[in-house]
């Protein structure tokens, strides 16, 4: 070993990869990164030596703190290249093994310069070196790489060393995916392999099929008897196990082999000891053949033995297979159904979430309240986090497709509430959106509603509770909302301004002030004796039906006519409540707050003369300051009562774009110019969302909403000017232009929806009498649900080009023919499938017909192969495949051989499959 | 396929490493961080499974052991078996024990690149090749073999 005296002494006094680690032990938390710099630094010396053993040691210690100390290495790229080159086999690993650990096969130039050394390596009488550099190659594999080393995979695809062969069966995988025309070259040849008996090769040749199917496994449909052989005669579980997963991808294209498949799969499921390929059994029949009865019943039963199993694991994986079977087929579940249950209670979170999904899946109409009564008790007795995974599921399954499961909205509306009220609940914001979502489209909802909303307003000790703010923002909302099915709006007034309202955020105390806004305009328009004439003026059908419905369930006497109740006195007192608790609040720093206190404040200054000016003036007068103050109240009662709907998550995009209006421009300047106009944003209303500002924005007052059309005005002319300035014009708009005018109203969906209604109202007014539950044959009220059908899914066909091309060149080989569907194929295929009546005309179909029209095409060969095929067919292939072939030709030879030894082939689908 | 294998300690030090398809340092040390404060949170005695949907995409699961100090974690997708990674590990382990007779974490720290040996002889690209011990055990004192003889020849 040559070496001067500088590297002599680097090499003797070099500290080794062990003193290293030891320096590293030693170094305490803070001096770690010091220390490390160091060493780096001895490294970046040491690494430039001339003499090997100190090259390989310094690349030895930096890998090392690369890989475990996420150091960089990238300055170390060619000295890594350099070391693999060394006759000794310890820096060659050492050089390799940093390769394989540092390079990045997209972006690491070096990669190139080692082309030579693997090819050299490749070819190595050593077969470690072999080894090594096959594995090197699956590492850092690139498509140059790959081409340029395909050749000589070929030829270890063949060798007669199974040690080294399997490892280029494993590394040709990353090569076909690098470098998709190598499967022309090496397909032929992998193939050959699944016929081998050396297990650890065919071992390597399934898994590398199994990696295959995943993308396309239509391509390799012409290999099922091959992997039918392997489940019949092999007897070992990883094969098998990956056989199993071949076919769980093959035997949904082709419903005849599943029929082939099924019953072997049965039998290793009945015989194996092993519990990794009984479960693969399972998973296969439930996935792919679950249409085969008496398999599923085993399988099933198999899962229960799972199920029954003491090893979380087995259990963890029991419930996953039956959650696979639950879509298809609910009787599995529910023939499981309490071992299920028991599972809730398992100490294993994996096993209690399993369990809980399985639980959802079995949520029907029938039998919704059963399971989230069961749920709920779980949910109580567990810990926080399960608790509210728990009720994550309910919230979810029960709200899906529009509460398709729930037909007793009451009883889902007080069960939301008790819901909120547990301890650990921190899903609030997921119930809020449901309250106010059930009260905007459920009507027949909305008395218990109100009831559920005045039991949580009313508890002081809720507004404490930081997470569900915003169940009692809903709640508010609700009883401000629908006030008048109430059954004592007072008592929802002090709650609503109950002192400990202060502990909330002031987004939902504006809330609750605008709730008593709403509860007081009631009041006094109940008061003026407004109500009584609701009859005769041209009211909405809803409120009717609404009022209706109040005078029938307002139970005590006196609320009968509600004007008894509402003396002048109560009136009063009720406006001296609002004023002390409020009046503070004109002076909150909040503005959301202070402005909606002195809304309320001010209609009380309005009014308060007119309800008791009575005193000092005459009759007349009274009369005509009752009906000033009529007029007002009947407008804000107006603009209040106009219902507010659900609207489209799409209508947004289906309003067309105005004139003058620039959406995709960078607006900042824009702010600044037109700032002063810009209301706060923070003041949304943070409980409805963007589905229903636009409606919020309607039942402001008028002449807030006048006020308000000046500025919109002037700042649309800003934009206009801002345009003209900029030059910059609308995008197009796209075909949505069409849409246009079609675009419902908001409340469009609900007229109709309210003349369905109608007939049922009847029967949900006794229903509601008779409380829940009475009737099982109750009928669910109307939900209103949007056309959101057009879910705009943009399926985008995200296909992977290079695995595409794999299969291309798959079945280019397989079939020997060009994978192009020309009409006169498809006309032959129809011929061809006559005779099969299984083969369902789909558009899968395409690539099976090229399979029998290779059958059909070639009798000659069909022949022959009859002739052979009682006996050892392929192996005079491969007998003659072995043969040195000379690298030049041999891609053209194989495409030879591809086309005559797979033609025969792919004849013996159609024989194996009929 | 077999994305990945770990051993760290309890701790939470990684002392193997190795994915099987690229990922930066940085990240691969931030997967570790995040599958660590998983693992350390877990009882004992419950399911080898760890759900990593939010660190690895949907298709990909998570096996774990502790073997004394050191937690063993696969990494692998749906074209594997659950059941047969653990197996796969108790495989690894063995080898280990009768590579370094009786193994322990000091073992794994002090023989980094014989541990990716060994590693690599069961593991390929990700395609599971050898889980008979004997086989690997066999393999790789052959290369150790080779190894040293080579060293004394190159002195």
């Amino acid at each position: 070993m040559a070496g001067g005296g500088p590297s002599l002494m680097d090499s003797l006094f070099q500290r080794s990869l062990d003193d290293l680690i030891k320096g590293l032990r030693l170094s305490s938390p803070d001096n770690k990164l010091n220390f490390i710099s160091k060493s780096l630094d001895e490294i970046r010396r040491e690494i430039k030596s001339t003499d090997p053993q100190t090259k390989s040691t310094a690349l030895q210690k930096l890998t090392y703190l690369h890989s475990l100390h996420a150091v960089d290495m990238s300055f170390a790229a060619f000295h890594s290249v350099e070391l693999s080159s060394s006759a000794i086999h310890s820096h060659k690993r050492v050089a390799f093994l940093s390769a394989a650990l540092s390079f990045n096969p997209s972006t690491t130039d070096f990669i190139l310069l080692l082309t030579h050394q693997l090819r050299k390596d490749l070819s190595s009488p050593n077969h470690h070196d072999v080894s090594l550099a096959l594995s090197t190659i699956s590492s850092i594999c690139n498509p140059d790489l790959a081409r340029d080393l395909t050749p000589e995979l070929f030829t270890l695809l063949s060798s007669s060393k199974m040690f080294v062969r399997k490892k280029a069966i494993a590394a040709v995988l990353r090569v076909f995916e690098q470098y998709p025309d190598a499967v022309r070259v090496c397909f032929k040849r992998v193939v050959e392999n699944l016929e081998g008996a050396d297990m650890g090769v065919l071992s390597a040749v399934v898994g590398l099929f199994c990696e295959l199917t995943v993308n396309e496994p239509r391509s390799y449909l012409p290999l099922a008897p091959e992997f039918y052989k392997i489940l019949v005669d092999c007897r070992n579980n990883w094969v098998l196990i990956k056989v199993l997963k071949i076919f769980a991808k093959l035997a949904p294209l082709e419903p005849r082999l599943g029929k082939r498949v099924v019953e072997p799969i049965c039998e290793h499921m009945g015989r194996t000891g092993a519990k990794s390929l009984a479960f693969e059994c399972v998973r296969t029949i439930v996935t792919s053949l679950s249409e085969h009865e008496s398999a599923l019943k085993l399988a099933v039963e198999k899962m229960r033995e799972f199920l029954l199993d003491d090893d979380p694991n087995l259990k963890y994986l029991g419930l996953q297979a039956l959650a696979i079977v639950s879509e298809k087929h609910m009787w599995a579940v529910l023939e499981n159904k309490e071992l299920v249950v028991k599972a809730l209670s398992d100490v294993d979170v994996n096993i209690k979430l399993e369990a809980l999904r399985l639980v959802m899946s079995m949520v029907s109409e029938d039998n919704v309240m059963e399971i989230c009564r069961i749920l709920m008790s779980h949910a109580l007795k567990s810990d926080p986090e399960f608790c509210n995974e728990i009720l994550e599921f309910i919230l979810l399954t029960c709200s899906r497709n529009v509460y398709e499961v729930i037909i007793d909205f009451d009883w889902y509306v007080s069960f939301l509430g008790e819901m909120a009220r547990i301890p650990h609940c921190q899903k609030g914001r997921e119930i809020e959106a449901q309250l106010v979502d059930i009260g905007m489209r459920v009507k027949d909802a909305r008395l218990e509603l109100v009831h559920v909303a005045r039991d949580l307003v009313i508890d002081p000790a809720l507004l404490g509770n930081l997470y569900i703010h915003g169940v009692l923002a809903a709640a508010a909302w609700v009883s401000g909302e629908y006030v008048e099915l109430s059954r004592n709006p007072f008592e929802l007034m002090e709650a609503l301004l109950q002192p400990r309202t202060s502990l909330l955020p002031p987004s939902v105390r504006a809330v609750y002030i605008q709730s008593a806004f709403k509860v007081l305009t009631f009041c006094i328009y109940s008061y003026l004796g407004l109500n009584g004439d609701v009859a005769s003026e041209p009211v909405s059908d809803t409120e009717l039906d609404n009022d209706n419905v109040v005078i029938t369930h307002k139970q005590t006497p006196s609320t009968s006519s509600s004007k008894h109740n509402l003396t002048q006195e109560s009136i009063m007192s009720l406006l001296n409540l609002i004023e002390t608790n409020l009046g503070p609040l004109a002076g909150s720093d909040e503005v959301e707050v202070q402005e909606r206190a002195s809304n309320v404040l001010g209609l009380i200054k309005l009014m308060k003369p007119r309800i008791i000016g009575g005193l000092n003036q005459s009759e007349e007068d009274k009369i005509k300051e009752e009906l000033k103050a009529s007029e007002t109240i009947k407008l804000i009662y107006d603009a209040f009562s106009e219902e507010l709907a659900p609207v489209s998550l799409n209508s947004q995009e289906r309003v067309p774009i105005p004139d003058g209006l620039v959406l995709k421009e960078n607006l900042n300047e824009l702010e600044a110019i037109c700032g002063d106009f810009k209301l706060p944003l923070s003041t949304s209303f943070s409980l409805v969302k963007t589905r229903m500002l636009e409606k919020d924005a309607t039942s402001i007052s008028e002449c807030q909403s006048k006020e308000e059309s000046e500025p919109s005005n002037e700042s649309t002319s800003l934009l206009s000017e801002h345009r003209k300035r900029h030059g910059l014009y609308y995008l197009p708009s796209e075909s949505k232009e069409s849409v246009s005018n079609d675009y419902p109203p908001a409340h469009d969906p609900k007229d109709k929806a309210i003349d369905e209604a109608e007939d049922l109202v009847k029967l949900t007014e006794q229903s509601l009498v008779f409380k829940k539950k009475s009737n099982p044959l109750k009928p669910r009220p109307v939900v209103l649900r949007l056309d959101d059908g057009e879910k705009s899914n943009f399926v985008s066909k995200k296909l992977e080009v290079k695995e595409d091309l794999i299969s291309g060149a798959v079945q280019e080989v397989l079939l020997g023919t060009e994978a192009s569907t020309s009409s006169s194929i498809s006309k032959l295929s129809k011929k061809s499938s006559k005779g099969v009546p299984e083969l369902k005309d789909n558009t899968g179909n395409n690539d099976l017909s090229e399979v029998s029209l290779a059958g059909s095409g070639r009798k000659k060969h069909n022949k022959e192969r009859k002739h052979k095929s009682s006996g050892k067919e392929k192996e005079e292939h491969n007998n003659k495949d072995k043969q040195k072939s000379d690298r030049r030709h041999s891609k053209h030879k194989s495409r030879q051989r591809a086309d005559s030894a797979l033609a025969a082939q792919s004849q013996v689908i159609p024989d194996f499959l009929l | 396929m077999i994305r990945g294998v770990i051993i760290m300690n309890d701790q939470g030090q990684p002392r193997l490493v190795k994915f099987y398809e690229y990922q930066p340092v940085e990240k691969q040390h931030e997967l570790i961080r995040s599958i660590y404060r998983i693992l350390c949170s877990r009882a004992e005695n419950v399911s080898n499974f760890v759900k990593v949907d939010s660190l690895f995409g949907s298709d990909v699961r998570l096996v774990y052991k502790t073997f004394a100090t050191l937690y063993f974690v696969f990494i692998f997708d749906n074209s594997e078996n659950e059941l047969a990674m653990l197996d796969l590990m108790q495989v690894f382990v063995e080898i280990l024990d009768k590579c370094f007779s009786n193994v322990c974490e000091l073992d794994v720290v002090f023989n980094f690149n014989k541990v990716h040996t060994i590693l690599d002889e069961i593991i390929l690209g990700g395609q599971v090749l050898e889980t008979s011990t004997s086989e690997v055990v066999k393999a790789v004192e052959e290369i150790s073999k080779m190894e040293s003889k080579a060293n004394w020849q190159g002195r």
